[in-house]
């Protein structure tokens, strides 16, 4: 066992030398080539801060072609990739600390070391695409267009909380940003995608439904189920395997026989891509989408990582060891390519950093403020939202003179 | 208060608008405009039977329901024409045709509304509900799935999330138990996690109850195990009238409904009215009323226990029969009222004994009422067995007319 994780954590690092590697040597050589000079960019009319970078891992691909390793992307871009990590990244390690002095009970999965993969999504997406996923929800919510008071509030059951508190760290939805959940059971979701993928077909929606889930809710049957219906009908979602490695404690050698998560859509198109690095994420995105709009589903499998356990109440630290943790934070985390990227693009210099890092933990800590200010919600708020108000659905006392139930 | 509000949904329906969804709903997902406008009486089936003097007393709202100008016969029948409030003659049909009626009339009314369903589209459903619709209609709303009960619900729960409004068609409702967690986690509860902002209009349907020797798996009743799942709504209907009412009701409505049919009920035949009506989901039904006690049934007991009541009669008793239709929530007023006038129940089920619907039945009567009593509730149930296959075993799992009129006597004799 020892040596099996032995053998795991050395193959990760590998991984990351190699990325890194590459990466150091690419975001140097290869960017230098097909960065347009910034005098050029203005002479020649373009966009003042428009660029191309290079992504160093190649995709992997089944059944499909796989889209350019060059991806199209601004300055501006990268600053607010930077910025968003940041302030999610923030956003989790305070959530910890508010979980270790209870202000946060039950479970809270954590989502910091992935953040790559929720702000890269959004750079390829929509106001008409949905996105739904499963309880690692805070920056997924966030990335959608709720804000820090809404998610510390929920998280610790305050009125203020995007659920009103009543749902809690699983639980996070936004209507209006389409942001389907915040889901607790693993795979569950899963279906409930394929038919946000439906409505969109059905009522002739211009966009497509990410359906995420991780290495270990992609052993469910519902996951295939889902599948297959969604290539049956050529539905326009797409399956984002958040691949961390781990189903809460057990490792995906151990759980799956065939780890490549993205071919195991078996007649369902899908692609491999490294999930710590966010220019990649929005090329696979954007990709994926003309192919979903065009052909029906397509599998993404995001090569990603977790800092912390699986939640809270799991160190982290029994299945596997922290040389790998700290091996994959210096080697491949999301916040230190953008920042070395920027850096070597002389896009900003180190104090501009700096200055966008103060920026994001004021909001993360203004907001962390305010949500503790924030009431518990009323007692007659455990009875509403149970039935909507339709025809006539109120439960009254025996005589129907006394109303036991209020419905809002 | 439910006048008023019957009647603002009244006028939002007559006015040709989809029942209102919440307020916020993004440009992520359009608004389909209704077709075809409302009749202005399609509710007032329920009102219409208020303000005529000869009514029938299913369906009248709360407030102007009296004790007085109740025919004693509610189910409209060949006899009783003069006590429905039909000004043409009706039409007869056969209870699976009254729910396809239902379901086509709200598939022309509403382009959201669409059927998910093993065989439903091109096989034309398997017992005939949707024959003929997808030619009508299209594949697209009559959607013919794989088998996969968990995910095809899932589905639906997820589409009803942006503002479709699908009906699940469940083969048999014992293959419903494969979606349970689709149903109890996500459909039930969806509308409270997310603080309100998403509703899951669906409505689960499909046949159950135990049959004619189709084995234990496919002789199943799961209204015992939806029943505590918060945020969702259980109706069975029972005769071809209220089949064809709360499945245009439960369509409707923006909660999650659970519509019990049973399998040998699909043939019964009686008249129904020609215009359009709708049955309110939460209210009960009453058979025949009576002085000497209450009895409680749904779904196809109650036709044992009509049967039963002609032995009862003649032996001189005169018992009060309800059809409670709706088993979640339940109508504790018209169970209430005739309470007070009886003081003696009997409860007479299809479920299990054992955390069945009579079980919570009885507690919430004993809860509320017990003041009111003069005897035990009785609950009639079937037997805590699976379902055996030979013939005079399975008649032996479930309640029969001599049992019940046994047990009214035993009840009644009772100071």
């Amino acid at each position: 066992m020892a040596q099996q994780l032995c053998h795991r954590t050395r193959s990760l690092l590998r991984l990351s030398a190699i990325v890194s590697s590459s990466s150091a040597s690419s975001s140097l050589i290869p960017l230098s080539d097909s960065i347009i000079p910034r005098q050029q960019q203005q002479r020649a009319g373009f966009a003042a801060d428009a660029l191309t970078v290079d992504v160093p891992v190649p995709f992997k691909a089944h059944k499909c072609d796989a889209p350019s390793l060059s991806v199209e992307t601004s300055a501006q871009e990268l600053l607010s990739f930077f910025k968003t990590m940041f302030t999610m990244r923030r956003m989790e390690i305070a959530a910890d600390s508010l979980y270790k002095s209870k202000f946060i009970r039950g479970f809270c999965h954590l989502y910091d070391g992935q953040e790559a993969v929720c702000v890269g999504m959004e750079a390829s997406l929509n106001q008409k695409d949905c996105i739904i996923t499963a309880y690692r929800d805070h920056c997924i919510h966030l990335g959608r267009g709720g804000t820090l008071l809404e998610v510390f509030s929920e998280l610790m059951g305050r009125k203020d909380g995007c659920s009103l508190g009543k749902g809690g760290s699983m639980h996070m939805y936004n209507k209006k940003g389409g942001f389907f959940g915040g889901n607790g059971i693993v795979g569950a979701q899963t279906p409930l995608g394929a038919g946000l993928a439906f409505a969109q077909k059905y009522l002739k929606v211009d966009g497509v439904t990410l359906t995420m889930y991780g290495d270990g809710a992609a052993n469910q049957g519902q996951l295939f189920e889902a599948m297959n219906i969604a290539a049956l009908w050529s539905l326009p979602v797409i399956f984002v395997c958040e691949n961390n490695h781990y189903g809460m404690g057990t490792a995906e050698w151990r759980s799956a026989k065939s780890p490549e998560y993205y071919k195991r859509g078996d007649y369902v198109p899908g692609m491999k891509v490294d999930g710590m690095d966010c220019l990649a994420v929005k090329q696979a995105v954007k990709y994926a989408k003309e192919q979903a709009l065009k052909n029906g589903p397509f599998v993404l499998e995001f090569d990603t990582y977790r800092y912390h356990g699986h939640s809270m109440s799991d160190p982290g630290s029994t299945y596997r060891t922290r040389d790998e943790i700290s091996g994959v934070r210096q080697e491949r985390d999301p916040i230190e390519r953008i920042r070395k990227l920027l850096l070597s693009l002389e896009i900003a210099s180190v104090s501009d950093l700096k200055t966008l890092e103060k920026e994001a933990k004021s909001e993360v800590d203004e907001a962390l403020a305010k949500a503790k200010e924030s009431p518990q919600p009323d007692t007659s708020e455990l009875f509403s939202h149970i039935w909507v108000k339709g025809y006539g659905a109120e439960a009254y006392g025996a005589d129907r003179k006394e109303v036991v139930v209020k419905l809002p | 208060m439910a006048m008023a509000r019957q009647a603002l949904a009244a006028t939002a329906v007559t006015t040709g608008n989809v029942v209102p969804l919440a307020a916020s709903s993004s440009s992520r997902f359009p608004r389909l405009q209704l077709v075809t406008p409302i009749v202005s009486h399609e509710l007032g089936r329920c009102r219409l039977a208020t303000r005529s003097s000869a009514t029938s007393y299913f369906g009248t709202a709360p407030q102007n329901r009296g004790t007085t100008n109740v025919t004693t016969n509610a189910v409209a029948t060949k006899e009783a024409s003069t006590s429905s409030a039909t000004t043409t003659g009706g039409h007869e049909l056969l209870l699976f045709e009254a729910l396809r009626e239902g379901l086509e009339e709200e598939l022309d009314r509403d382009p959201t509304v669409c059927v998910i369903g093993e065989d439903v589209g091109h096989y034309g459903g398997s017992y005939k509900v949707t024959k003929g619709f997808v030619e009508k209609f299209g594949d697209w709303r009559l959607l013919d799935t794989p088998i996969c009960e968990n995910s095809f619900t899932g589905m639906a729960i997820g589409a009803a999330m942006t503002g479709l409004r699908p009906v699940i068609e469940g083969m048999n409702m014992g293959f419903l138990l494969l979606a349970y967690n689709q149903i109890a986690n996500n459909c039930g509860m969806l509308h409270y996690t997310s603080g309100g902002q998403f509703t899951i209009p669906v409505v689960i349907r499909g046949p159950g109850g135990v049959g004619r020797q189709l084995g234990a798996e496919h002789s199943q009743r799961l209204e015992s195990y939806f029943q505590s799942v918060p945020g969702l709504q259980m109706v069975a209907c029972s005769t071809p009238y209220n089949a064809k009412g709360l499945m245009k009701a439960a369509i409707r409505s923006e909660n999650p409904v659970i519509l019990f049919e049973h399998v040998l009920l699909y043939n019964l035949k009686e008249k129904i009215p020609d215009e359009e009506y709708t049955c309110c989901l939460e209210e009960a039904e009453l058979v025949r009323p009576g002085e000497d006690i209450t009895i409680l049934t749904y779904s196809r007991m109650r036709y044992h226990v009509t049967q039963a009541a002609k032995t009862l009669v003649n032996k001189g008793y005169d018992p009060e029969i309800i059809d409670i239709r709706s088993l979640k929530p339940f109508d504790m007023y018209t169970i209430g009222q005739s309470v007070k006038k009886t003081h003696r129940v009997l409860i007479v089920e299809e479920c299990m004994r054992t955390g069945g619907i009579g079980a919570s039945l009885r507690a919430a009567i004993m809860e509320n009422f017990f003041d009111d009593l003069d005897a035990p509730i009785g609950c009639l149930s079937s037997q805590d067995v699976p379902t055996p296959y030979s013939g005079p075993l399975e008649e032996l799992t479930v309640v029969q007319p001599p049992q019940i009129v046994a047990a009214v006597e035993q009840l009644c004799s009772r100071e």
